[in-house]
């Protein structure tokens, strides 16, 4: 359901999901397939805005900056790493995170706890983003995939996660709010000792 | 290889005809740091806690739903393939080639009447028999019946849930259940249908630490208030204490239990937190992604039987364990997989069930993404903890007294089945015993 539409008592996203709704799902399915298409060469203006954007998101989460993170998301937004990479049927199989804004909200919050024994301590990570690709789509979303490669450092082991990202970004009254995080590891459904990091 | 000594250790030992070699380290309060540490311990462990004299859970019926279907397992660390063969019987087949020893499946999951080596093209059929050798001129007469894979010699399905033995005459998976069986016929039978589905996707957590302190965990009521803090606080975000909760406040004093089931098995009920009736699971929930218009749309649709809809897309609030790698915990099926003394695998399978709207199995799988993301990462990091502690050589014990000989906690019910405070560690003193019958005897 459209976030303009939704009844007033559940307009606070942060609290409440009732615009997940099978529109919604279908949403993703229509994202899914979009950021696995050949897309045309982007203009140089668009490349440039796309990775800057990914760049200051990257450095938001390496600085631990996660409430700044947080407010980049959309009321509707999605901050998904599916077990199947590329993304799987959510309605039948779960995801390593699946966080509508309500539970990228609690994510945040519970990083901040302190309290987390899996984040005692935090991890430190530093990521590289390259193979930048973006599209506009005739609804005026801006679509982005790229590569990463994510280092962590966490309690004396360095660990290292490489795999691709695909966003779909909206246009807001500055700049533009994520509407999905899609973050496919390349062995997303193979053996991993915790996932806790921000990917 | 080098292996650490079993130290010396205080206190007499008891007649000489109760003990056997395992009677210093495990005691009735505390067990030896070295069952966790020790690489000699863990290769026995490995031929005999998962093989030997007992059963072992191997794979659930819906990972091999067709005739010819496979699924890749591993029994202790066996490679194995579960089979179901072209008639529907079941097979555990060792995934070794007779020939020089290289897998003969080297796909997770699929249909196969036969498996071909890749190295030098020996054939098996899918329940095992040898069908082919390439150029069979070069070995003379060979008895191809002599040369099938190496097959788990009984295999045994408990309403889906498969389990093998290398014991010719193990007492039936029936009878080995025993006390557990009507939890997990409890936990079935939520499926309106009885029908339950293992999904294609799996968490494959993985932690450096030894097996068994997931297993020492499964069972324990008296981590959640501590272990996790994190989750607990995050769920009272929106004001209302919701989810585990009810842990947090003298467990002992609630109406929650912890049942030692025999043969290691044994179940923590958290169902008397939610009392009052259909609709206690959902209410008691921390809401998941969708929860409000997911709800709205039951309620509308399926009037009376709505409560009950609602909480069959919430775990089942009862934590199982079936000894020694089976753990049931909320929706979820859970094996423990070894791979050395200080590494184990986790592997969570979600679950859907049969005789529901999608859009429960759909709600579901987003509570089924709950607690692996903000509470088992918690209790890993622990068990990685302990496993470093447990580093120390002079400091030799880990405690199990929790709950031992305090008046009024335990009795046993007309079933034989010891019931007791939440917070017991009963659970592992029960499988201890288990663990020690399955290791002792001869070397």
């Amino acid at each position: 359901m459209r976030l303009d539409r939704l009844p007033d008592r559940y307009t606070d996203t942060s609290a409440y999901s009732y615009h997940v709704d099978t529109d919604w799902y279908a949403d993703l399915d229509r994202f899914r397939d979009l950021l696995s298409d050949d897309w045309p060469t982007a203009d140089l203006a668009d490349w440039h805005a796309a990775q800057s954007f990914l760049s200051q998101e990257a450095r938001l989460i390496d600085q631990g900056r996660f409430g700044d993170w947080l407010d980049l998301f959309a009321g509707d937004g999605l901050y998904w790493i599916p077990v199947t990479p590329g993304g799987g049927d959510p309605r039948r199989e779960v995801s390593h995170a699946f966080d509508d804004h309500r539970r990228l909200t609690d994510r945040v919050y519970w990083l901040r706890t302190g309290l987390a024994s899996s984040q005692l301590p935090p991890s430190r990570t530093r990521r590289s983003i390259t193979n930048i690709e973006t599209v506009d789509t005739p609804d005026g979303s801006r679509l982005i995939r790229s590569v990463f490669v994510i280092h962590e450092n966490r309690a004396g082991v360095t660990k290292t996660y490489s795999g691709w990202y695909g966003h779909v970004l909206r246009p807001a009254e500055q700049g533009w709010q994520i509407r999905l995080k899609l973050v496919n590891l390349i062995d997303s459904e193979q053996y991993h000792e915790n996932l806790t990091l921000v990917f | 290889m080098l292996t650490e000594q079993h130290l010396s250790v205080e206190g007499s030992p008891g007649p000489a005809a109760d003990r056997d070699r395992w009677s210093e380290l495990i005691r009735r309060d505390r067990v030896h740091r070295t069952l966790y540490t020790d690489p000699t311990v863990f290769d026995e462990e490995m031929v005999k806690v998962f093989g030997g004299r007992s059963w072992v859970y191997l794979a659930h019926e819906s990972q091999v739903p067709a005739p010819n279907s496979f699924i890749s397992v591993r029994m202790g660390l066996r490679p194995v393939i579960v089979t179901r063969d072209r008639d529907g019987a079941l097979h555990a087949l060792f995934n070794r080639c007779t020939h020089r020893a290289a897998t003969v499946c080297r796909e997770e999951s699929g249909i196969a009447k036969s498996f071909q080596c890749h190295y030098h093209g020996w054939t098996f059929r899918n329940t095992g028999e040898l069908v082919g050798t390439p150029w069979p001129q070069g070995y003379g007469d060979l008895d191809k019946s002599q040369y099938g894979l190496t097959v788990v010699p009984r295999v045994e399905s408990y309403r889906g849930f498969i389990f093998g033995t290398m014991n010719p005459e193990a007492p039936s998976v029936d009878t080995w259940l025993g006390a557990a069986t009507p939890w997990l016929d409890y936990w079935i039978d939520r499926s309106p249908t009885g029908e339950v589905v293992v999904t294609a996707t799996a968490y494959r957590m993985g932690y450096r630490g030894n097996w068994k302190l997931a297993y020492d965990n499964a069972g324990d009521g008296y981590h959640p208030s501590f272990s996790h803090r994190s989750l607990l606080d995050m769920a009272s975000r929106m004001g209302e204490a919701k989810d585990m909760s009810y842990f947090g406040r003298t467990p002992d004093d609630g109406p929650m239990k912890a049942y030692a089931l025999g043969h290691g098995h044994s179940a923590i009920d958290q169902r008397p937190a939610h009392a009052g009736g259909p609709g206690k699971f959902w209410e008691h929930q921390r809401p998941q992604p969708g929860r409000e218009r997911f709800e709205e749309e039951i309620r509308e649709r399926h009037g009376d039987r709505a409560d009950a809809l609602l909480d069959l897309s919430i775990g089942a609030q009862i934590n199982l364990s079936i000894f020694p790698n089976l753990l049931l915990i909320g929706n979820q099926i859970q094996v423990i997989e070894p791979l050395a003394v200080d590494r184990t695998q986790l592997t969570w399978h979600a679950t859907t069930i049969g005789g529901v709207p999608d859009a429960v199995n759909t709600m579901r799988m987003r509570t089924q993404e709950d607690f692996p993301a903000f509470g088992e990462p918690d209790d890993q990091a622990n068990f990685e903890e302990a496993q470093r502690g447990l580093a120390a050589p002079e400091a030799e014990w880990i405690l199990m007294n929790r709950g031992l000989d305090v008046v009024g906690w335990q009795h046993v019910d007309g079933h034989g089945v010891t019931v007791t405070a939440v917070t017991d560690e009963l659970h592992m003193r029960s499988y201890y015993d288990e663990w020690q019958r399955r290791m002792g005897g001869e070397s």
